[in-house]
């Protein structure tokens, strides 16, 4: 699998990162149903404001699902910053995931590496971590 | 008495792979265990130790079981109940 991904996407979420930081930032992007294509991007809240964790807000997760149902949309790509550590899914990252289907997209803009960033994505199923290319579409 | 209950894909194999599955009981708690019945393993998904566990979320119609009193959450014929797995990490 390869995520293909706007270059106008991946800027918004490191600019996503960096103006919640120190907190972890959050959110998806949507596509039509089987389509893989990630096509609209909605950052979320993190309701955990922290910098260890994230999490939807339960009420905002209820609406994107309503909302994803009537629009016959699903999530191709849900994703997180990981503000101190590297770009990897952490255990958490990895007992929580939810989404067999889903990229999980993590990016990480740690001092060490600044002013590179990380943007790298996973499939998380059963467990188990697959890292897969990502294609950044200009 | 039947009650619509909205599967998360995670948890469909379950339910061999349906969306919507029916149910029944007079409060949350009732319902968890007659899926449980019907769909064996569903149950220990939704429960730990006999609570409901944190990174699941739950709602009846449009509103989270935590503020309608939890496992006692109270259900009655027509209602919707969706369940969603917490997006979360680290």
């Amino acid at each position: 699998m390869t995520l293909e991904i706007s270059r106008a996407f991946v800027d918004a979420i490191l600019e996503q990162s960096r103006a919640e930081y120190p907190d972890e930032c959050c959110g998806v992007i949507l596509g039509p149903i089987g389509s893989d294509k990630a096509l609209r991007h909605k950052p979320m809240v993190n309701s955990a404001h922290s910098p260890t964790f994230y999490e939807f807000d339960p009420k905002d997760l209820l609406s994107l699902y309503r909302e994803i149902d009537d629009s016959d949309e699903e999530i191709v790509v849900i994703y997180h910053s990981h503000t101190e550590t590297e770009a990897y899914p952490s255990r958490t990252d990895i007992s929580y995931a939810g989404e067999p289907g889903a990229h999980y997209v993590l990016v990480s803009t740690r001092k060490e590496i600044a002013p590179a960033t990380e943007f790298r994505s996973y499939r998380i199923i059963d467990g188990a971590v697959t890292e897969e290319p990502v294609v950044i579409l200009n | 008495m039947s009650i619509e209950v909205r599967i998360p894909t995670i948890l469909r194999p379950y339910t061999k792979d349906q969306k919507n599955v029916e149910a029944a009981g007079a409060t949350l708690a009732d319902v968890i265990t007659d899926l449980d019945s019907q769909y064996a393993g569903l149950g220990e998904r939704l429960l730990e130790n006999g609570a409901l566990r944190r990174f699941i979320n739950i709602y009846v119609n449009d509103e989270d079981v935590r503020f309608l009193g939890g496992l006692q959450a109270p259900i009655k014929d027509g209602d919707s109940i969706t369940i969603l797995p917490a997006v979360a990490g680290g």
